[in-house]
């Protein structure tokens, strides 16, 4: 299919919604389908080849925060001249109520057009003064896509109408190769006998009690004293001193607290820990960290949730651990440490099993989207001027 | 200076041209919403008999057991030939024949192991998901468009001519666990 994307912010700043674009429309084109994405860019920043610029966004304060955006008379023209001479059989428009290109190419655009909502706000100011201009523009928004619930909530409650579900992907790919972190022997292939040590990873949010650091710390105070080489490697934001303050003196400097760490490190992370533990007490609708440490091939040990279960296959694709018990926690990290067969196996079942959750799953449904909305094969053309 | 009433007849003029304008944008707008309705009731149609048709196929590929077999082509048919009436009790029941067939353990292993059963499989996957995407977007459609024909210009002025006001389709679709 000819397919033709509008991104709403600035290419070259980094973002949400830049990055699913991204991953999506190199999806897409990898399964032979022809992608042109316009987007606000400088006009010297380098761009991909399938990436069209639409001139400079300009910095203006917007729902409580300065977003860059593209609007105006030149704007407006160049999305014009871009749907006339792009002969898409589908249009796809993300945040198309953010004033900016999308709301444009909604504006300028006849035929298929799919909109993707991102953003989610408990409360939005959208008011009463906005909302018509922004219904007769998405009222041409012929099939909605939601990425997340929260983000299906908020445009049930403040635009009305309906969207159907396709959560964001992971890049599986990314996560796959990477050095362990400097200092860290790494997993090697997953099989490394580790008699009296071995590292046990946590990645998220260290003051949040629901991602359930806590339980893992008291698992660590007992199998630390049996095991005088394993270590506990931490990644995330928050008071790294309130987090060693209950941590035994004696076990103090065998956790490593790496704080909020870059893209690449914490790919690296995850190629550096033995067993990865997820040991949330719920609140997880997905767990977008378990499917990254899935893509990265570590052995993983989490809290039997209802969502961890389900990316996990029942405990196929990763060992399960009754919910806030560090007790069994303890053991279940001990018996794979000493178990490195069973650490290969798990590795390679979360590799397989991750998969339903890469890009290329979540482009074949957002295919199946444009194939839905484009059934009459007309394609987009340009709008009559001011309709 | 002209006489007062030139004025006034201007006035009133540019006024009514102003209004005309208005009501043309805003019929312009209900005319598209009726349009999209349309395209999406199509789109949901074709999505729907797709969904019977490889349901059908499956039936009659010999790789199913003859009772499920024919678990899924009665349910298939009757999806097919029922009316109006009885449109959305049989397109549900096709849904839950399908839950019913696929949701059976290892089904998935059990087909891979018989000709192109995976084949088939994957194509009742993605024609239980557009039957749940184009219906999604059929009553998002349906309920623009109703809202639109409530305010008080659209009734004041007959703008939807002749249109009958487009009904929700209301199924089961949940898909089953592929």
């Amino acid at each position: 299919m000819k397919i033709g994307i509008v991104c709403p912010y600035t290419w070259d700043v980094p973002g949400g919604v830049q990055q699913h674009i991204r991953d999506l429309a190199e999806a897409l084109i990898a399964v032979g389908h022809q992608v042109s994405v316009l987007t606000p860019a400088d006009d010297d920043a380098p761009l991909p080849y399938y990436v069209v610029g639409a001139g400079r966004a300009v910095p203006v304060p917007y729902n409580g925060s300065v977003a860059r955006l593209a609007f105006g008379f030149l704007s407006a023209g160049r999305v014009r001249r871009w749907i006339r001479e792009g002969g898409f059989d589908v249009l796809h428009v993300h945040e198309p109520a953010a004033p900016s290109l999308g709301i444009l190419a909604c504006w300028a655009a006849d035929g298929p057009i799919v909109g993707t909502f991102h953003a989610s706000y408990e409360r939005s100011r959208m008011v009463s003064v906005t909302a018509p201009i922004l219904q007769s523009a998405l009222e041409k928004v012929t099939g909605r896509i939601a990425v997340s619930e929260a983000a299906r909530k908020t445009l049930v409650e403040h635009l009305g109408g309906d969207a159907v579900l396709i959560p964001n992907g992971v890049a599986t790919e990314r996560y796959a190769m990477a050095d362990p972190l400097p200092g860290w022997p790494g997993r090697g292939d997953g099989a490394e006998p580790r008699p009296d040590g071995g590292t046990l990873g946590f990645l998220g949010r260290i003051d949040e009690p629901r991602k359930g650091l806590q339980v893992l710390l008291k698992a660590f105070e007992i199998l630390g004293r049996r095991r005088p080489g394993l270590r506990l490697l931490v990644a995330g934001p928050g008071d790294a001193d309130d987090v060693l303050a209950k941590v035994s003196p004696q076990l103090r400097d065998r956790v490593v607290m790496l704080g909020l760490v870059s893209d690449e490190d914490k790919i690296r992370a995850y190629h550096s820990v033995d067993v990865f533990v997820a040991p949330n007490l719920g609140g997880e609708s997905f767990g977008i960290v378990l499917a990254e440490a899935m893509s990265a091939g570590a052995p993983i040990l989490a809290s039997d949730i209802e969502a961890f279960r389900r990316v996990l296959l029942d405990g196929r694709a990763g060992a399960l651990f009754p919910v806030g018990d560090h007790e069994a926690l303890a053991e279940a990290a001990a018996e794979l440490l000493d178990d490195p067969a069973r650490r290969k196996l798990l590795s390679a079942e979360a590799r397989a099993a991750v998969r339903a959750y890469d890009w290329s799953t979540v482009a074949r449904d957002v295919v199946r989207v444009y194939e839905t909305v484009a059934v009459d094969g007309a394609g987009v053309v340009e709008s009559g001027v001011g309709a | 200076m002209g006489p007062d009433w030139l004025l006034d007849v201007l006035l009133w003029a540019a006024g009514l041209f102003l209004l005309g304008l208005y009501v043309s944008w805003r019929a312009t707008r209900l005319d598209r919403l009726h349009v999209r309705v349309e395209t999406a009731r199509a789109a949901l149609d074709a999505a729907l008999v797709r969904r019977a048709a490889v349901a059908l196929e499956l039936a009659a590929s010999r790789v199913l057991d003859p009772a499920t077999s024919l678990v899924l082509a009665t349910a298939a048919h009757e999806a097919r030939t029922a009316d109006a009436d009885g449109r959305e009790f049989a397109e549900s029941d096709l849904s839950r024949a399908l839950r019913a067939v696929v949701d059976q353990p290892d089904f998935r292993a059990m087909l891979a192991s018989r000709g192109d059963g995976t084949a088939l499989l994957d194509e009742l996957e993605a024609a239980a998901q557009k039957v749940a995407f184009a219906r999604r977007f059929y009553n998002d459609a349906v309920a623009a468009t109703r809202i639109a024909r409530r305010k008080l210009l659209v009734r004041m002025i007959p703008l939807a001519g002749r249109a009958p006001v487009p009904d929700f389709f209301e199924i089961d679709d949940a898909a089953p666990r592929f």
